[in-house]
């Protein structure tokens, strides 16, 4: 495997291996000094020309802890501003040698023709509606660490509930789930449910009070502040009060259950619960497998023969 | 008997030869289990490492074996991972076992470190800069079933199984039931 652009790219093998790397990675992030020397001399450019505060900072820290040199690009303080384009600018990056690129873009595609200009290896750390399949990794890990029972997650139902249709998350994260076997559940109102509903080996409802109770997991995406200014919600107040996880909805929750959202939160709006006061809440678990996820997906690509090579046999 | 498999077949002979067999392999173990309590001043300092993979089970034997020889001693066991450490990773498909998984802190501790087949020495050297990063033990001590020589680097073992000469291009396969030689 050389470069990570969706979740597609992935059989389900190569989900497990990169599973079960990370909880190497995992090992290495209890110890008093979380730092090995895998990825010595490789550099690892991140390039966002979209803002972001934990997949940065996330992809950042995994690459240090691998020792490998990290490259800074946010396109609000360079050159893009003088009108650059985003292939001077990876060619430019690529010139200084780079092993690895972490492209995050607004518009859907643009990681796979980053892979054109480069002979480093590129990571989608998020590409407009498209994918971002370290997230979908992330929430595969934390779902299946909590609840120990191996990689498989077949008979796992997981509801996703919010703007399902422009969210990228919401993509990748279903299709890593029921590639494991668990049963997804997107829940939204018509407007924001996506059309492909059943190429995505998902279900569909707009009633999140019928599924609340019935879900292993919940995950809740974040509403969109450019949505509600479009007609797709036209009035915020009614869609809190339909899709939104209140303390009263909350309380409905299985104890056994695992509450996610892939950050950032729109409190008062999705979220009028405070996560803190949630026991079902694995949030920041999400935020700390995130970084022994990407070691083991950076590590996967620049440290080793390919993914699937990882987990196999002796010698 | 293994010593008579092994002779002549070293470097000329095509095939394989068992070696040592399973009740050798249990003797040799049970004999560096010896060696350890022998050497080691006090045993509560000491903790037992298996490298993964191949080393793991061979260090499960040995603490099996110091809970009956010292009943009143428990010598905890760990493992260590050397994926991440290896100075050849780029070269060949990476292979994981299970997680570094070291019970205690290490300043302080004797490490007994076991692996089954000592070459080149150069996991050896991958595994004690792990080591490194879980404290500062006073000091560490290598534990092989078989030494087959072709060292690469300055290391060499405290307690050997068997010492088998072997030619560079054989392989060495080592299972609970049998060490077995293939040129």
């Amino acid at each position: 495997m050389k470069h990570l652009l969706s979740t597609h790219d992935l059989s389900r093998t190569d989900i497990e291996s990169l599973l079960n790397v990370a909880d190497h990675m995992a090992e290495i992030n209890q110890r008093p000094v979380p730092k090995v020397p895998a990825l010595r001399g490789k550099t690892v450019a991140s390039v966002f020309f979209e803002d972001s505060t934990r997949t940065r900072l996330s992809f950042e820290t995994a690459a240090k802890r691998l020792s490998a040199d990290v490259m800074t690009f946010s396109a609000s303080s360079s050159s893009v501003n003088k009108g650059e384009s985003i292939r001077d600018t990876i060619e430019t990056l690529s010139a200084m040698g780079v092993d690895a690129f972490i492209v995050r873009h607004r518009s859907s595609g643009v990681p796979l023709a980053v892979t054109s200009w480069t002979s480093a290896s590129v990571i989608n750390a998020g590409d407009g509606w498209h994918q971002h399949p370290t997230q979908a990794l992330l929430d595969a890990y934390t779902i299946t660490r909590e609840r120990k029972a191996g990689n498989d997650l077949h008979g796992v139902r997981v509801a996703i509930v919010g703007d399902v249709k422009h969210s990228r998350v919401a993509r990748s994260t279903t299709h890593v789930l029921t590639s494991l076997g668990a049963t997804v559940t997107l829940v939204a109102p018509s407007t924001l449910l996506p059309n492909d509903v059943t190429a995505q080996a998902a279900t569909a409802t707009t009633n999140f009070d019928e599924v609340i109770e019935h879900c292993d997991v919940l995950y809740m995406l974040r509403m969109q502040k450019e949505r509600m200014d479009h007609a797709l919600v036209p009035d915020i107040a009614e869609y809190c009060d339909r899709f939104a996880l209140t303390p009263a909805r909350a309380q409905r929750l299985a104890p056994g259950a695992l509450l996610m959202h892939p950050g950032p939160m729109n409190r008062g709006v999705e979220m009028q619960v405070d996560p803190n006061d949630v026991a079902q809440s694995r949030i920041l678990t999400q935020v700390t497998n995130g970084i022994a996820v990407r070691m083991a997906v950076l590590f996967s690509l620049l440290g080793s023969g390919s993914a699937s090579n990882l987990s196999k046999g002796n010698e | 008997m293994a010593d008579h498999s092994l002779s002549g077949q070293s470097s000329e002979a095509v095939g394989s030869a068992v070696v040592l067999s399973q009740s050798d392999i249990r003797r040799a173990i049970t004999r560096i289990s010896h060696e350890i309590v022998e050497r080691s001043s006090d045993l509560a300092d000491v903790i037992v490492i298996g490298m993964q993979t191949g080393g793991v089970w061979i260090a499960e034997a040995i603490c099996r074996n110091l809970a009956t020889i010292e009943p009143t001693v428990e010598v905890p066991l760990g493992a260590v991972d050397i994926t991440m450490y290896r100075d050849d990773y780029s070269l060949r498909p990476v292979v994981t076992g299970a997680p570094t998984n070291i019970p205690v802190e290490l300043t302080g501790k004797t490490v007994v470190l076991v692996d089954d087949v000592l070459y080149t020495g150069r996991t050896v050297r991958a595994a004690l800069e792990a080591l490194n990063d879980h404290g500062r033990p006073r000091r560490v001590q290598l534990a092989v079933l078989v030494d087959r020589g072709h060292r690469e680097l300055p290391i060499r073992p405290d307690f050997v199984g068997k010492n088998i000469p072997t030619h560079i291009s054989d392989e060495v396969d080592v299972s609970e039931d049998a060490v077995v030689v293939r040129s």
